[in-house]
């Protein structure tokens, strides 16, 4: 599923995060996008998810205008990863990843075993299938975090929008979570665009990167040109330097104090 | 691998079932009981000749008497229970009840003004569901924003929350102010309309049609429901109209609360402790919580109408001072369990 903007402008308040933004994601692409913290990212993310409205410009997804579209059908082409959730209620995990099935059936008064298989081939993919019948108010950041992902899965859409789906993941389960989207991409022609703040990580994954300064410019391109340590030094605002090793490339934030040329 | 779920759709049946006969057994309860006890025995008979409409026996006009005012309770509670299950949906907060908004103290005010004016029943009914909706009008007005989706930050419908809160303490001042000024023979009817009493309630036909309206339409909500209670605004993204949804749990659950104050005054608990109870029970899933509910509520409140015309027979305490006195150690006997 693509993506494509047109003089996309966001603003928070008086600030102005995001300008003339014209932005192309092609079907299959692995997207990334890197900024500080309250560069526009998460705004740009919930725009493109069509949960707020772009202060100026137009998003279409597969060449439709994001408004056109009647959101049951955007429903079961689109699924949003929100950066962090409030469980107000007793729902178990199973419940969770089941809700995530409501564009398949909103006719229906039940699931079926259909969606039961659905959401526990999604369970298991996020090694939480032992966790079925748990309150997820019970749960620990980490668990939690690997059942909204579940539940992402088991809504089973072409285009998949993750604000930060890297959350309160431990070291194992970022790398396994990355390896899945990625998968996901290369080999059943998903499109991803995610936000994460590990440079590396990104990159070992990531077939394009859009970088966001938060002043209203950007920077949109293929990894080995976007992902260069003069880009993200000054789009992250802090010196950073690359080396590769083992046929990756292994991004080092400088210390503060410490001479790049020394 | 996964424990084996017994398919939810016959967990559903068996809830409903058993709250169904349980319900239809509340109801012979607050037949039988009273100053005069109807013995099972007479049971089928009397029943029999009150379904033919030829009540001749004792036992048959005792349970005519009593059947209408259990049927009232039944209907109120049914609708406040219910109206607690969309208010706390719709504020995605399990601590909200029918009242949190302020819709019965707008009731209150309207009926104190014309209990102080020594108005008709009828007069005092209208009055109710005047402030009622007067209310509903200047909260809509307040918090439209909230009632859109998408739009409001994370966490939304917090306007909505804090203006009913609001309005809600206006409202008991102007009752406080009816009080203090009202004379000595007023005073009583306008205390028990507060608590909240079915002595003086009559049977209708219109709590019934709205009942099952809004009970048609949450039915139709229910998975919706249960988006939004995960999800909150985020619900969009998958399918919701969250803007929609938001204000038909408004309205819907607004016109079920105006309903009942309107006929039985401010019952308390009923609203809190039901959906609390039920969902204890049987979950947190909306497409079995909100039957459960309308009946758990409905032969609750008719259980303790019962209580309150026999307990201390032949004085009648209002219904109200018995769901609250049932209702505060329940609800926090379930808030230590949950805490284990």
């Amino acid at each position: 599923m693509s993506i494509q903007t047109r003089q996309l402008e966001l603003r928070a308040g008086e600030r102005t995060l995001v300008q003339g933004l014209d932005w192309r994601v092609a079907d299959g692409e692995c997207w990334s996008i890197i900024g500080r913290n309250g560069a526009g990212k998460s705004t740009l993310m919930r725009t493109l998810a069509g949960l707020r409205a772009p202060e100026a410009g137009s998003v279409d997804l597969d060449g439709r205008p994001l408004a056109g579209w009647p959101l049951e059908d955007l429903a079961r082409r689109r699924a949003y990863l929100a950066q962090s959730r409030h469980d107000a209620f007793a729902y178990s995990v199973l419940e969770t990843v089941l809700a995530a099935r409501h564009p398949y059936h909103a006719r229906r008064y039940w699931e079926g075993s259909d969606d039961h298989a659905a959401a526990a081939q999604a369970l298991d993919a996020m090694e939480v299938g032992h966790l079925g019948a748990r309150d997820v108010r019970t749960l620990s950041g980490g668990e939690r975090q690997r059942v909204a992902i579940a539940a992402l899965l088991a809504q089973d859409t072409p285009l998949l929008l993750l604000d930060e789906p890297a959350n309160a993941l431990d070291l194992a389960h970022q790398v396994q979570v990355m390896g899945l989207l990625a998968r996901l991409c290369r080999e059943q022609g998903k499109t991803v665009v995610m936000i994460g703040h590990d440079l590396t990580l990104a990159h070992g994954i990531s077939t394009h990167a859009l970088l966001l300064k938060g002043d209203g410019r950007w920077h949109a391109g293929p990894v080995l040109e976007a992902m260069q340590a003069p880009l993200l030094s000054d789009y992250l605002g802090h010196p950073i330097e690359t080396i590769e090793h083992g046929g990756r490339r292994i991004f080092i934030p400088l210390d503060a104090h410490h001479d790049r040329h020394a | 691998m996964h424990p084996v779920h017994r398919p939810l759709r016959q967990r559903a049946s068996l809830i409903i079932g058993t709250l169904l006969l349980a319900a239809v057994a509340s109801l012979l309860v607050a037949g039988m009981t009273g100053s005069i006890s109807v013995a099972v025995s007479e049971l089928p008979d009397a029943l029999g000749q009150l379904l033919r409409g030829q009540p001749d026996s004792l036992a048959a006009s005792l349970l005519e008497l009593r059947a209408g005012r259990a049927l009232t309770a039944f209907v109120t509670g049914g609708a406040l229970a219910l109206a607690g299950v969309m208010m706390q949906a719709l504020l995605r907060n399990p601590l909200a009840d029918p009242y949190i908004l302020g819709i019965s103290s707008g009731a209150s005010v309207g009926a104190l003004l014309a209990l102080l004016l020594m108005c008709a029943s009828t007069t005092v009914d209208a009055a109710a569901l005047a402030g009622a909706v007067a209310v509903s009008m200047l909260l809509y007005w307040f918090a439209r924003r909230d009632m859109r989706g998408g739009v409001a930050a994370e966490g939304g419908a917090s306007t909505l929350l804090l203006t009913g809160v609001i309005l809600s303490s206006a409202c008991i001042a102007l009752v406080t102010l009816m009080l203090s000024i009202a004379p000595e023979g007023r005073l009583r009817s306008m205390v028990f309309w507060m608590i909240g009493d079915l002595s003086g309630a009559p049977l209708r036909a219109l709590p019934w049609i709205v009942l099952a309206a809004a009970l048609i339409y949450a039915l139709r909500s229910a998975r919706a429901m249960n988006v939004l209670a995960l999800h909150a605004d985020a619900a969009g993204t998958l399918g919701i109209r969250v803007g929609a949804l938001r204000k038909g749990l408004f309205f819907v659950s607004g016109l079920l609360t105006a309903s009942a104050v309107t006929s039985a005054g401010s019952i308390g608990f009923v609203g809190l402790i039901i959906p609390h109870a039920c969902r204890f029970a049987f979950g947190p899933d909306h497409r079995v919580l909100i039957p459960a509910a309308v009946l758990g509520g409905g032969s609750f409140l008719v259980l303790c109408d019962t209580l309150a015309r026999t307990v201390v027979a032949p004085t009648q305490l209002p219904v109200g001072a018995i769901t609250a006195l049932i209702g505060a150690p329940v609800f926090l006997y379930q808030l230590h369990q949950l805490r284990k």
